[in-house]
């Protein structure tokens, strides 16, 4: 099994994103099994999340198809198929003739047919290449569906049917097996610490068997921006801060929940709740990773089944809490910038001001885009969008919605604090040539620490 | 038994026996399926103030506009059209009124301590007519526009039927145009009598919905703290 996901999808670490080698087959299918038991396990996955919200949520849609005028892809393509509730169209479908007050009049009567394999294949394009689970939509619909929240749901029925598209569905085995979906083992990820420490010439504590804080990075940062593991080391420094890295417990991304394979997702996450129980931390920093702030923040204590025993933070947050404690000291940078809003940790996370509150005490001249915060639009690499090749040519296009955005600011410099979108822009900076950087707003704080 | 005696009589008590036990039967079936507690830590811990989102979705953000104004305008109209004409048309209320009286066994006025004001004829045909003309507009918009069509199934199409033809035939009641009155109000009757029977199986139940839907993801996102 080991051999042949690295055979068929080894890591690709060369460009301007992380991701896996892309793959031949499209419409991808994971294990050997007849059309009719794919569909069952689709199934199977679909109803096991209908509880009571899915229900209220699915009952409630009236077809007015205003959420479409929400979703990037809809607003750069005009196809109707990317309307966001038809991306839920088999969900819905399994919903009412399986599972909802009135399905035993459905399938008495066949008023709704059973879902298709070749359905379900059809719409793994709409549920992963073309959804990045923004939430934009959320926010539109005028019955106050979270479409968003059900699209992460009928994940699980295709995860369950084996229907991912192959490179999340081999990041996240990986990330299973290896404890990194991007190639961080911990081997790695501890020589990657050892080298920055010794670059930058700062201690970075690992596996101290107890500190206050735990720190984490997302797959992304160690392999491609190692200097946030610096970054994160000078400003824990800077604030005198108990803390340290585990390897038992070290890497936030989790491609179990982009692609919807909610065991991998779970072990991911005990991963990290583990370590910050084994050191006794108080606090656990989440990086500069969008999902990873959903992930562990937002679920993590219903995977961990009871309430964390520790405070969870997204790296923003920790900043702005000491920005506001008065401990975190900033030289002023006298420039302007605009803020992407990462989709998780912003519109969906509710963490919209505390990078805000950062900038500000960086001296930053905030130039807000139009529309912004809950209503930004998303970068278009967001829910393992930026990892699926075939999605690339579309990706691009919902892009250049940003690019315009940034542009129109005039800003000096646009800054993040999620380095999925960091990537997407590196890589949608190459595609088009375009002169602008992401940059990272812990990096800039980091670069901007005032001395002592 | 003629058309109209039926329709006021069983044909209206089984459709009031279908609308009130499907309208139960379909919220019991969703609020009775089990909710998961959240154990994350909220950000907010009043999440019942999310429960605003109720009235703030009734009109989108201004970022959102520009591209459902025809939806929300004409929506808006056929729904206040619609309403003032089920409510304020003084036939309606009387037969409101015996029904409350029925139920409850008491008068509405002892009640609320006022009467169910009515308005006048005219302006109920007007608010009618309106309510036809807007609901014409968005049957067209839902076949010409992409979005739509390809959303719509036989539930959206039927739906509107039955909202229509009680307020078409209620109009031309009301005007005593084509037919002679008793036939005309029988077809109304059985226009409503459709609607009530239709009404706790298709989208029509969004009436209930709207609010369930509206007030738990108010609450799920005041609980993180997110934009609602």
């Amino acid at each position: 099994m080991t051999t042949d996901i690295d055979v068929k999808h080894p890591v690709e670490t060369e460009g301007p994103r992380h991701t896996v080698k892309e793959p031949e087959v499209r419409y991808d299918k994971q294990g050997e099994m007849p059309d009719a038991e794919r569909v069952q396990k689709a199934m199977h996955g679909f109803v096991k999340d209908f509880g009571r919200t899915a229900a209220i949520y699915l009952e409630s849609c009236i077809h007015c198809g205003m959420c479409a005028e929400a979703c990037h892809f809809y607003e750069v393509t005009g196809d109707p198929r990317y309307t966001p509730v038809w991306k839920l169209e088999p969900m819905k479908q399994a919903y009412k003739r399986e599972y909802g007050p009135f399905a035993a009049i459905y399938r008495t009567l066949g008023l709704k047919a059973p879902v298709t394999v070749g359905e379900l294949e059809e719409w793994q394009h709409l549920l992963y290449d073309s959804c990045t689970v923004c939430g934009r939509c959320s926010l539109m619909c005028p019955m106050g569906i979270d479409i968003a929240g059900l699209i992460s749901q009928a994940r699980h029925g295709m995860a369950q049917a084996g229907l991912m598209p192959h490179e999340l569905w081999a990041a996240a085995e990986r990330g299973a097996r290896e404890g990194s979906t991007l190639g961080a083992t911990p081997k790695v990820f501890k020589d990657r610490v050892e080298w920055i420490a010794d670059e930058n010439e700062i201690e970075i504590p690992v596996d101290k068997a107890k500190a206050d804080v735990l720190c984490t990075m997302s797959s992304i940062e160690i392999m491609k921006y190692p200097e946030s593991i610096a970054a994160t080391a000078k400003i824990m420094k800077h604030l005198g801060v108990d803390w340290t890295f585990r390897t038992d417990g070290y890497e936030a991304t989790n491609f179990g929940l982009l692609s919807g394979q909610e065991e991998w997702q779970r072990e991911m996450s005990l991963k990290l709740i583990e370590a910050a129980v084994a050191c006794g931390a108080k606090t656990l920093v989440l990086p500069e990773c969008g999902h990873a702030y959903g992930a562990l923040r937002w679920m993590g204590a219903n995977v961990y089944g009871k309430p964390l025993p520790f405070r969870v933070v997204h790296i923003s947050e920790f900043l702005a809490d000491n920005v506001r404690g008065g401990k975190l000291k900033l030289k002023k940078l006298a420039k302007s910038a605009t803020f992407h809003d990462p989709c998780q940790i912003s519109r969906r996370g509710g963490a919209v001001e505390a990078p805000r509150e950062v900038m500000a005490a960086l001296g930053i001249e905030l130039k807000e885009m139009f529309p912004t915060k809950g209503t930004a639009w998303c970068c278009g690499g967001g829910g393992g969008v930026v990892a699926i090749h075939r999605a690339d040519a579309l990706r691009y296009k919902v892009f250049q919605l940003k690019m315009d955005q940034i542009d129109a600011t005039g800003a000096e410099l646009p800054v993040t604090s999620c380095a999925n979108c960091r990537q997407t822009f590196d890589d949608g900076q190459a595609h088009f040539k375009w002169d602008e950087t992401m940059k990272s707003l812990l990096e800039l704080v980091a670069d901007n620490l005032a001395e002592a | 038994m003629d058309l109209l005696a039926f329709t006021r009589g069983p044909g209206m008590h089984w459709a009031l026996t279908i609308f009130v036990i499907g309208i139960l039967w379909r919220l019991l079936g969703i609020l009775l399926l089990r909710g998961r507690r959240d154990l994350s830590e909220p950000r907010n811990t009043a999440v019942w103030k999310g429960l605003r989102l109720i009235g703030l979705r009734s009109w989108p953000r201004k970022e959102f506009l520009g591209g459902t104004a025809f939806g929300e305008i004409m929506g808006y109209t056929f729904h206040i059209g619609f309403l003032v004409a089920l409510f304020f048309y003084l036939p309606h209320i009387l037969y409101f009124e015996d029904l409350f009286k029925g139920v409850l066994g008491v008068n509405f006025h002892r009640v609320f301590g006022f009467d169910w004001p009515s308005l006048p004829g005219a302006a109920i045909y007007f608010f009618a007519a309106v309510s036809v003309a807007a609901l014409v507009a968005v049957l067209v918009h839902r076949i010409w526009d992409p979005v739509k069509r390809m959303l719509s199934n036989f539930d959206d199409y039927f739906s509107w039927f039955v909202t229509i033809a009680p307020v078409a035939t209620g109009m031309l009641a009301f005007s005593h145009f084509g037919a002679p009155y008793p036939t005309l109000l029988a077809v109304h009757l059985l226009a409503v009598e459709l609607l009530m029977v239709w009404f706790p199986f298709g989208k029509l139940m969004h009436s209930f919905t709207i609010f369930l839907a509206r007030g738990t993801q108010g609450m799920q996102f005041e609980r993180k703290g997110a934009p609602l």
